[in-house]
C-alpha cells in the first residue's frame, strides 16, 4: 500500500515537495543500509557516511572528468562503497563495542580529511559541482523531477526488496543471533567474523547506492556528505525510526529530512536540534518510532 | 579410538596458575563428571576444549584429530557441543527463534543471505520436533528472557542438542535450580541418546554421580583422583577437600 502511495504521490505533489520526497528516498536507503549493521548486527558504526561519500565522490569525478556514463559511473561508485567497506572491516572489525564506534569514527574521518585537503581532485571545501544527472535510454529525461524521482523510487524499491530478503534469510536471522550472543553462536558452529564481514560490506555497497543516487540528484558533493555529522545523523535516523526493523530507518530518514529542511528555514542551529531529538528518542522511544506504533497497537489491541 | 581426549593441557591467566598438567580421555558414549571446589579448573578446561581460550601449554583431541588450534566453529561443526554456567541464551528471542538458529547453525544453509529461511522446511521442523520432544512446545513463542530460570536451563540444553552432537559438555546444568527443577534437568540429560558422550561439570556430588559413569576431581587445576563412581566416593584425598578434613 505504502509503495502504491509513493507511486501516486507525484501527480499531487509541488516540483518541490516531489523533490524533498525523492531525497527521503534516497537518505531512506542509506539509514537502511546502516540498520543492517547496527539493528541487525549489533554492530553500531559512527563512520557509515564513508560509504555514502565515496561512491558521490566517484560517480561525481567520473562524470565530471572522465565520461556521464551511467553504465560506468553507477557500477564504479557502488563497487568503491563496497571495496572501501571490505578494506575497512578488515580494520574495524577487530574491535568490539565502543571500540567499534571509535574505529569507524576514525576510518570515516580519514575519507573527510583526503576529500577536504586533496583540493586538486576533489575541490576540497568547495566539493564537485554540476554533476550531470545521467542519460539513460528512456523516453523522459532524469533532468526532469518526476522521471527522477522514479528512477529514485525504482532503486529504492529494489533495496527494500533485497534487505526484506537478506534480513529473513538464514545469513540474517544468524545476524540477529549474533546480535544477541556472539559467544553463542560461535558455540553453535557460526563463523561469526565471516558474516559480520559479510555484513559489513553489504552495508557499504547499499550505503553507496544512497551516494551514488544523492549525486545524481543534488549535482553536488562536498566533504560534508562524508563526515562525522552526517554518519551521526544517519544513527538517529535508524534510532529514531527503529533500529533492526526493515522500515523503520527510511520513516526516520523521512522524518529527520523534513524536520531539517523545515527547521532550517528558521534557524540555522540543525545540529543542535540533532542532539534534542536524539536525547528525546532515547528517553521516551527507546525502541523507535516502529517500537512506539507497535506498543500502542498491542495496548489497544490487548 | 577416544572421543575426547586432551593431553598434559596447562593455562594461566597472568601469572595465577587455572590448568595445570591436566589429562584425560573419554570413550565414545561415556559419560564423565568433572567435579571438584569452585575456582578447580573445570570451566576453564570447557573453555579450552571448546576453543574459546587457547591452552598455555598442552593438546585437545576430537575423534584423533588435533583441534587444539581450531576455532571454536570448526570445533562445532566436527560435533563438539556445549553449554554454560551463566545463561548466555538469545535474550529477546523467541524460543522458537532460538532453537531455528541452534538446528542452522550446523545446516548447509546456513550463510545463504538470497532466499528466506522460511524456505528451508527442514529448519522449522527440526526445532519443532525438537521442543515438542523436550516438552517446551507450548513455549515456542515467547521471549527467552521471559521463561522461568528453569524453563532457561531446559532451553540451554535444547540449544546444545539441536546439532544432535557427539561430544556434550555441560557446565553445571542445575546450578541455581529448586530440588523439582534439578530433577526434572537432571531427568532430561538421563534421556539424552547413549551415543552422546557428556561431560558434565557439577557442584552437587550426588546428582553428579546419579547422572554418568566415570569421575575425575580436578583441584586447584589439577587432577586430583579419576576413576569409577565408588572409587572416587571412597577416595580420602576427595573427602578431604569436600569434607574439610584437610586444610585445604
Amino acid at each position: 500500500m505504502a509503495l502504491v502511495l509513493l507511486v501516486a504521490l507525484p501527480a499531487v505533489l509541488s516540483s518541490y515537495q516531489l523533490s524533498l520526497l525523492t531525497k527521503m528516498l534516497i537518505f531512506g536507503i542509506f539509514a537502511m543500509s546502516l540498520d543492517l549493521l547496527l539493528g541487525y548486527a549489533g554492530l553500531p558504526s559512527l563512520g557509515h557516511a564513508a560509504y555514502f561519500g565515496v561512491a558521490a565522490y566517484t560517480v561525481g569525478l567520473l562524470a565530471l572528468r572522465v565520461a556521464n556514463n551511467f553504465w560506468i559511473d553507477f557500477p564504479a561508485g557502488l563497487l568503491m562503497a563496497a571495496g572501501m567497506s571490505a578494506l575497512f572491516g578488515l580494520f574495524a572489525l577487530r574491535t568490539r563495542g565502543s571500540y567499534f564506534l571509535m574505529i569507524t569514527l576514525a576510518l570515516g574521518q580519514v575519507l573527510w580529511g583526503i576529500a577536504f585537503g586533496w583540493r586538486s581532485l576533489t575541490g576540497g571545501d568547495d566539493g564537485l559541482p554540476s554533476v550531470p544527472r545521467p542519460r539513460l535510454p528512456l523516453p523522459w529525461s532524469l533532468t526532469d523531477g518526476v522521471p527522477f524521482y522514479y528512477f529514485v523510487l525504482f532503486f529504492f524499491a529494489l533495496a527494500v526488496g533485497a534487505l526484506a530478503v537478506i534480513a529473513s534469510s538464514p545469513f540474517g536471522r544468524a545476524l540477529v543471533g549474533i546480535r544477541e550472543s556472539e559467544r553463542r553462536m560461535e558455540v553453535l558452529g557460526y563463523d561469526v567474523w565471516r558474516y559480520k564481514y559479510v555484513a559489513f560490506i553489504l552495508a557499504g555497497l547499499f550505503a553507496g547506492l544512497a551516494g551514488t543516487l544523492f549525486v545524481y540528484f543534488n549535482g553536488f558533493v562536498s566533504p560534508s556528505y562524508l563526515n562525522i555529522v552526517f554518519s551521526a545523523s544517519a544513527l538517529l535516523m535508524v534510532i529514531l525510526g527503529g533500529a533492526g526493523t526493515l522500515l523503520g530507518p527510511a520513516l526516520g530518514a523521512a522524518v529527520i529530512v523534513g524536520l531539517e529542511n523545515f527547521i532550517s528555514g528558521y534557524m540555522e542551529r540543525w545540529v543542535l536540534v540533532l542532539g534534542v531529538i536524539y536525547v528525546l528518542v532515547t528517553l521516551f522511544a527507546p525502541s523507535g518510532l516502529v517500537g512506539l506504533a507497535r506498543q500502542r497497537m498491542r495496548s489497544s489491541g490487548s | 579410538m577416544t572421543a575426547l581426549e586432551v593431553h598434559a593441557l596447562s593455562h594461566s591467566f597472568g601469572g595465577l596458575t587455572a590448568l595445570a598438567d591436566v589429562s584425560l580421555a573419554v570413550a565414545p558414549g561415556e559419560r564423565l563428571a568433572i567435579i571438584g571446589p569452585n575456582g578447580a579448573g573445570k570451566t576453564t578446561l570447557f573453555n579450552i576444549v571448546t576453543g574459546i581460550f587457547r591452552p598455555s601449554a598442552g593438546r585437545v583431541r576430537l575423534f584423533g584429530r588435533d583441534v587444539t588450534r581450531l576455532p571454536t566453529h570448526r570445533r562445532a561443526q566436527l560435533g563438539l557441543a556445549r553449554t554454560f554456567q551463566i545463561s548466555t541464551l538469545f535474550p529477546r528471542l523467541t524460543v522458537l527463534e532460538s532453537v531455528l538458529l541452534a538446528v542452522q547453525g550446523l545446516d548447509p544453509a546456513r550463510f545463504v543471505l538470497y532466499r528466506r529461511r522460511a524456505a528451508y522446511g527442514r529448519l522449522l521442523e527440526r526445532a519443532e520436533s525438537l521442543l515438542a520432544e523436550w516438552g517446551l512446545a507450548d513455549r515456542a513463542h515467547q521471549v527467552t528472557r521471559q521463561l522461568s530460570y528453569g524453563e532457561q536451563r531446559q532451553v540451554e540444553l535444547i540449544l546444545a542438542l539441536a546439532g544432535a552432537p557427539k561430544v556434550l559438555l555441560l557446565d553445571e546444568p542445575t546450578a541455581g535450580l529448586s530440588p523439582a527443577e534439578t530433577a526434572s534437568v537432571a531427568e532430561m540429560i538421563r534421556r539424552f541418546s547413549r551415543d552422546t558422550t557428556i561431560l558434565l561439570i557439577e557442584h552437587d556430588m550426588d546428582v553428579a554421580l546419579d547422572l554418568v559413569d566415570r569421575v575425575t576431581v580436578l583441584f586447584q587445576g589439577r587432577v586430583l583422583a579419576e576413576g569409577s563412581k565408588d572409587e572416587v566416593r571412597r577416595d580420602p584425598k576427595v573427602a578431604a577437600i569436600y569434607f574439610g578434613t584437610d586444610d585445604a
